[in-house]
């Protein structure tokens, strides 16, 4: 299978139903992608595929050939700067295992809706779970993420 | 109706034992139902009069319109259900502006063109995997408000009754529910059956139940 | 508190396992854009860099190289609670460092210098991280500016008593000479450290009491702070473990051969747990562990459902149990008071379900073992590593790293875990190492729960309208027996399954609290605030009760019950003031309130609450008042009490282990075992009361209060006592 990883080609020797998630984890040895339950119930594997958030836990090999995926290594653009500068200004993360998949939903949420409301902000999020439950300040994180853009 | 609550507030060990009971005998006869083979519309040809014959077909096709694989995804609200029990959606997702989901939380987010049973239970899926829209909702409907809804062109997305056929008997979405994949119970008949069926319906008349 | 501080040389600390981990972080292959940076940043954080070979290590904490940094050996784990930032404070404070030269790193496995004054054994648990460290880190900081000052001071030929330090900078005012740390660390290596340090007061603090940026907080916003989960070494393999499917079962056979004709599957091996499959990658190990055919032995496993479990809890809790509390005369029950009330509770198991999943690198070699994973008891993990890997323990190293979440789950007596890794090691033939991981499915479905409990309680109001009886009995597996903590239970009775009500604060003048050991044959552990997850529902919602039909207010009633507990007192007229009282803001909506100590520390919240549409609780806001003595970090202070509320309120809303009849886990993922999302989490306000007391800790206490103070706006809004929990129950 080939797929096409923050810009990069790569050749992985694998089953086409291996979830993306293990090409990039163990494979490419990209590692800020997180398994934390394998079935889209927490968001924590969440990478870009053509600019939409995916879970890669459960994105076989064969749906993800020949398109974009971009991990959190390659991300960049001014959503997902100013959502960082926003999570880091206000330190949001604890244990910080689920991050990751927080800031690329956030980054696909301000993509589509710069301006989003709290509903907006739950709605997109959901699906991300945080044990920590860093939840107050996840929310109050992309919305100042938000107002950064506005400026 | 089906009971719709799956999330109770339970006030008292012995409560939690009564809705416990009473879940479990739904899903069980909910089960047995899919179990049924749908009827095609050569079963109906003995009901000589046409009105009573088209609405026995109708009846027969709420076998698979009223199946929760097909409620499940005509919520009245903005989030769909799963499973045979109907419990709400986990994660939780709402309909977004175009019923496929929410900015940041797109139905294809998880749900790839096709069922994936690797993990899990599985993850249904679909090319143009969405919400019914809200004009279609079926949830905690009657067999005859679903009907005059379905033929309601102001409700069911403009089509005529060739379009409604064709939909029935050729869309890939509406067909999924008889390949839902993983242990996933599909509604009764095929997809071919159920189109025949339909057709018969809509050529005698379409009338709707009474109930 | 003892302190000690115990030098260790460059030359051991160097050969220290701090120093394996840099090795491998930097062996690592890592294609792609941005991953340079990663190696950097990964190993200032995680580990030391390779300019303190000529570094200052005046003792077991405090390593400051040529390049002005100083990194902290930190002898607790970071899993989000913060000790990375607040041990570091500690050192920076007393060193006069400037916030931005310091660092990080997880010391190694080694009780005599990294002991939890708490425990006497290496290990963090119980909140302790800071109260325990408070003396020790900020001596190990002023030590080490005692020999920068003495050694700039020689280097300058002026007398040391004229030497200033300020944010990093070493200064002489009258020669105007100044430098940074690195330039004397070569020089102050070769000092003695001195015998005794002063410290500074209170009053000249300039970074403790201030919310100095995280430190772990970059590494964790661009993925990448390395978890165990993250690691690969060259010629590793993963492991997958197939376990009982009951508490207690045992393997009878297995047919492995599908599994080990799996593409990528290297092997197959029995241990003790079960049976491991190995496999080049996670996916094909997966793979091979579904494809494994294995028939169980259940003769010897727990096969009974949680159901009956608790009617056996409800049987014994007719009687009273073991005594843990007495005053005044219990035992004459309600006789002559005007009003009574029995209540009972009933408390499920609980999973802990961190983020990350159990995992553990593992090399055993050569006679010695090397380990990477969120060891939470170094001390017993290294040991149990060690006798079943034939060395020892001083030959298994544990390289600490950061773990996504533990809430009690990673510290674990007796080490299961490191004990399954290290048969993991042992039963494959060739050494190299292994990551042992666990599925979600295995977390949530593999044990080490909360123990399940019932409570009940009686209590009576007299004819004044005087709380006058409070007879509680509690039944649940007792934590401690058996475990490395048994010596902890007294006379019969596990602090653990009675803390937080045995010690009631209110004077209540005729008290008993008394314990049943339940018994079930499901593994148990502490949950994030261990028996106050329970003791303080139950007691914080029966005294609401008990004021309500005395006619008092919740906060006034309370009050004056605590007449000889003014910490108690003061955080709930604190957050009493912050709400501005228990009205709700608009109607449809109830306030409740609970007050809890846990951990040396007090907390109190309120929360206001409605109702879904489904009728299940919407909780819309909680505020908190917290006294944890002198408040190193309120930053840090308010994100654990922002994380207990939401990690408890979600517990208490739906979550419950379950065994259904035979004995099998009802629950597999988070569809089923629901955690708290964002949309359920309320706004949180914090107010943090000023205390000069010793600082005590806050990972835990803000979790027990949230429960019972939902639950009491709830019964406000329906008129409905909750008394199973979960609220919700999820089919």
């Amino acid at each position: 299978m080939k797929i096409t990883v923050n810009g990069s080609s790569h050749e992985i020797d694998a089953p086409d139903d291996m979830p993306l998630l293990w090409a990039i984890r163990d494979r490419l040895k990209l590692t800020g992608t997180k398994y934390g339950c394998g079935v889209a119930q927490c968001g924590a594997c969440t990478v870009m595929v053509d600019g939409q958030p995916k879970r890669s836990c459960v994105t076989p090999l064969k749906f993800a050939a020949g398109h974009d995926i971009t991990t959190i290594e390659g991300m960049d653009g001014a959503e997902f700067e100013a959502i960082q500068t926003a999570w880091r200004a206000i330190d949001v993360p604890q244990c910080g295992f689920c991050q990751s998949g927080q800031v690329m939903t956030a980054t696909a949420l301000l993509k589509e809706k710069p301006a989003p409301s709290d509903t907006d902000i739950d709605n997109a999020l959901a699906g991300n779970i945080c044990r920590c439950a860093t939840y107050v300040r996840i929310r109050q994180a992309v919305r100042d993420a938000a107002d950064t853009l506005e400026a | 109706m089906r009971m719709p609550a799956v999330v109770n507030i339970v006030r008292t060990a012995s409560l939690a034992a009564v809705l416990g009971v009473a879940l479990l005998g739904n899903a069980q006869a909910t089960e047995i139902d899919a179990d049924q083979q749908l009827k095609g519309p050569e079963a109906f040809e003995h009901i000589e009069d046409e009105t009573e014959r088209s609405r026995a077909m109708f009846k027969e096709a709420g076998k698979v319109i009223q199946h929760p694989r097909c409620v499940n995804c005509h919520p009245v609200s903005d989030t769909p259900r799963q499973g045979m029990d109907m419990r709400p959606h986990e994660p939780p997702v709402v309909r977004g502006p175009d019923n496929h989901g929410a900015p940041g939380m797109v139905c294809s987010t998880c749900h790839q063109p096709e069922n994936v049973d690797s993990a899990g239970n599985g993850v249904p899926g679909n090319p143009n995997w969405h919400l019914a829209p809200r004009s279609m909702a079926w949830y905690g409907k009657s067999l005859a408000e679903i009907c005059t809804q379905i033929k309601d062109q102001d409700r069911n997305g403009g089509m005529d009754m060739d379009e409604l056929i064709h939909h029935m008997a050729e869309d890939s979405l509406v067909g999924w529910g008889w390949n839902p994949g993983g242990d996933r119970t599909p509604v009764p008949g095929t997809q071919e059956k159920f189109g025949e069926l339909f057709a018969a319906w809509a050529h005698s008349g379409a009338h709707c139940p009474a109930e | 508190m003892s302190v000690t501080t115990t030098s260790l040389s460059r030359r051991d600390f160097l050969r220290s396992a701090a120093w394996g981990s840099a090795g491998l972080v930097i062996a690592m292959a890592l294609p792609g854009r941005g991953r340079a940076a990663t190696m950097d940043t990964q190993a200032a954080n995680s580990s030391l860099i390779a300019s303190d070979a000529a570094g200052f290590a005046p003792n077991a904490f405090v390593r400051i190289a040529p390049d002005d940094t100083v990194t902290v050996l930190i002898k607790h784990i970071e899993f989000g609670q913060g000790p990375f930032t607040g041990l570091s404070t500690l050192v920076a404070e007393e060193l006069d460092a400037d916030w931005s030269q310091m660092r990080a790193a997880s010391a190694p496995a080694n009780a005599e210098l990294y002991k939890n004054f708490a425990f006497g054994m290496q290990g963090t648990g119980g909140s302790t991280a800071i109260a325990n460290s408070y003396m020790q880190m900020r001596k190990a900081g002023a030590t080490a500016r005692v020999m920068l000052v003495q050694a700039a001071a020689e280097q300058w030929s002026v007398p040391v008593g004229e030497i200033s330090v300020d944010k990093g900078r070493i200064s002489h005012a009258g020669s105007d000479k100044s430098a940074g740390f690195g330039e004397f660390a070569e020089a102050a290596a070769k000092l003695d450290p001195p015998e005794d340090v002063a410290l500074k007061k209170a009053g000249d603090f300039r970074l403790i009491g201030t919310d100095v940026p995280k430190l772990d907080t970059n590494i964790k916003t661009n993925g990448e702070a390395l978890f165990t989960q993250d690691l690969h070494h060259d010629d590793m393999l993963t492991v997958v473990v197939a376990h009982p499917p009951q508490f207690g079962a045992t393997m009878k056979s297995v047919d492995a051969s599908a599994a080990k004709s799996t593409p990528g599957v290297v092997d197959v091996q029995p241990i003790p747990t079960g049976i491991a499959v190995y496999a080049q990658d996670t996916w094909s190990a997966l793979q091979g562990r579904r494809a494994l055919k294995v028939s169980w032995d259940t003769a010897r496993a727990e096969t009974r459902s949680t159901r009956e479990i608790t009617d056996a809890y409800r049987q014994r809790a007719q009687q009273p149990g073991r005594k843990a509390a007495s005053r005044g005369k219990p035992e004459q029950g309600g006789d002559g008071l005007a009003k009574t009330l029995t209540a009972e509770y009933s408390f499920p198991y609980l999973a802990h379900a961190p983020m990350e999943t159990l995992d553990c690198v593992i090399h055993a070699k050569d006679g010695a073992v090397e380990s990477w994973f969120g060891s939470q008891l170094q001390t017993g993990d290294q040991g149990t590593m060690a006798e079943i890997l034939g060395v020892k323990p001083a030959q298994v190293s544990i390289h600490t790293m950061y773990a996504g979440g533990s809430f009690g789950r990673r510290a674990q007596p007796g080490s299961p875990f490191a004990a399954e890794a290290a048969h993991v090691a042992k039963a494959h033939a060739k050494s190299r190492p292994l990551k042992l991981v666990w599925t979600r499915e295995d977390d949530i479905q593999g044990g080490w729960y909360r123990p399940l409990n019932v409570h009940r309680l009686s209590g009576g109001v007299d004819a004044d309208g005087n709380v006058a009886l409070w007879d509680q009995t509690i039944v649940g597996q007792s934590i401690f027996s058996g475990s490395a903590f048994a010596a902890m239970i007294k006379d019969g009775i596990d602090p653990s399954s009675v803390e937080g009500a045995e010690d009631l604060p209110y004077g209540i003048p005729n008290f008993r609290v008394t314990l049943h050991d339940g018994e079930a044959g499901v593994p148990i552990l502490w949950w994030r605030s261990v028996g106050h997850t329970h003791t303080a529902y139950s007691t914080e919602t029966f005294v609401d009760e008990l004021l309500e039909m005395a006619g008092k207010g919740p906060v006034e009633g309370r009050l004056a019950l605590l007449g000889e507990h003014p910490r108690h007192a003061g955080v709930l007229k604190a957050v009493a003031d912050l709400a501005g009282g228990l009205d709700a803001s608009e109607s449809g909506r109830a306030r409740g309130v609970a007050v809890h100590k846990s951990f040396g520390s007090y907390v109190a919240q309120i929360a206001e609450v409605s109702q879904n549409e489904d009728r299940t609780p919407k909780v819309h806001k909680v505020w908190c008042a917290v006294d944890c003595g002198v408040a190193v970090n309120p930053n840090v202070i308010r994100a654990q009490m922002e994380g207990g509320i939401g990690f408890g309120l979600g517990a208490a809303l739906y979550n419950e282990i379950t065994l259904e009849e035979g004995g099998r886990v009802a629950q597999a993922n988070f569809d089923r075992y629901r955690s708290l999302r964002i949309h359920e989490m309320p706004d949180v306000e914090v107010t943090i009361v000023t205390s000069d007391e010793d600082p005590t800790g806050v990972g835990e206490p803000g979790v027990p209060p949230i429960a019972p103070a939902l639950a009491n706006a709830w019964r406000r809004l329906t008129g409905d006592a909750i008394r199973d929990l979960p609220f919700v129950k999820i089919s």
